[in-house]
């Protein structure tokens, strides 16, 4: 991976780059770019924050029936 | 452990701590953390269970509800989840991995269940390859005015989000889920639904898309965005 990337290339692996999956180098060429690229950036920002708003729905008041149940599973079992 | 990244852009040097995803939150408590966190993984096994119930609940609940759509569903999904993991507690080695491994029995039992109702989930065609939600915000002959992207994310209600998760097909949401809900990495969410890491990648490039797809389709219906006017979504 050259130093100096396309802002197509960015994109492209952007969704990994914020995965955390892309090797070292990858990924510090793509924080290089974005240090320079306000259209990256603000891609980023935006899939980060869009990321953070889909992972809010997977946390949701359980239910006072459920709690009974688990105390139920722990005290019985 | 996952990592802090810092982005600065021109002089201001943003600092960009990157939300952790929701695994590594525990990991990168502070010194008073992991101190109790030690102290958990020496207590006695009822109270350690009881304490990450505790702290993990309203998460299982509520990825059991994206994943099953029904509340009631979710509810024996989570109580079943529970049910094993306080049985098999035993085997669990490093307590520090509990978390991952509650989700697995979750995503398992999920699986395991669906399989009971119908052969196998059906493999889904569908379009809507490389949406970006960014792209159609940024088109220049919409209205916006100030910011946007931000403004799409204010106005986009969580009942509008959950549904989009909700309706992207069982392949594809399995995915999102384990990612972007669980913080897990490719290489665990491969091996937990035993595809290739490969096959991870792709559903989850194409479930993103979708729900970004979804999202657009909705903004649009509810006036947000002016989608319809470049073709709607579908």
């Amino acid at each position: 991976m050259t130093q100096d990337l396309r802002c197509e290339e960015v994109i492209d692996k952007l969704l990994e780059y914020l995965d955390r999956e892309l090797d070292a180098e990858t990924d510090e060429a793509l924080a290089r770019h974005m240090e320079t690229c306000r259209a990256c950036f603000t891609r980023a920002e935006f899939e980060r924050k869009l990321r953070a708003r889909v992972n809010e729905t997977g946390k949701v008041k359980a239910p006072e029936s459920l709690r009974r149940r688990v105390r139920a599973i722990v005290e019985h079992y | 452990m996952r990592r802090e990244k810092r982005i600065a852009f021109g002089r201001q040097g943003i600092k960009w701590r990157e939300q952790p995803g929701p695994a590594a939150a525990s990991a990168l408590g502070n010194g008073a953390m992991n101190e109790a966190r030690k102290k958990q993984s020496e207590c006695p096994p009822q109270a350690f269970f009881e304490a990450e119930v505790e702290r993990l609940l309203d998460r299982l609940y509520g990825t059991a509800l994206r994943l099953t759509r029904n509340r009631t569903d979710a509810e024996d999904l989570v109580a079943e989840t529970l049910a094993k993991a306080w049985a098999t507690l035993p085997k669990l080695k490093d307590r520090q991995a509990f978390e991952k491994w509650v989700f697995r029995i979750l995503v398992n039992g999920f699986i395991s269940e669906r399989r009971k109702r119908q052969a196998r989930p059906r493999e889904t065609q569908c379009g809507q390859d490389g949406f970006s939600l960014f792209e159609k915000v940024h088109q220049p002959f919409l209205l916006w005015w100030g910011n946007p992207e931000q403004e799409l994310l204010d106005k986009l209600l969580r009942e509008d989000i959950e549904s989009a998760v909700e309706e992207l097909p069982e392949e594809f949401r399995l995915v999102v889920i384990m990612v972007e809900l669980w913080g897990l990495s490719y290489a665990e969410t491969a091996e937990t639904l035993d595809i290739p890491v490969g096959t991870v990648r792709s559903r989850l490039a194409r479930g993103r898309s979708l729900l970004q797809a979804a999202l657009w389709h909705q903004a649009g219906e509810a006036g947000i965005a002016t989608c319809n006017a470049k073709g709607g979504s579908r």
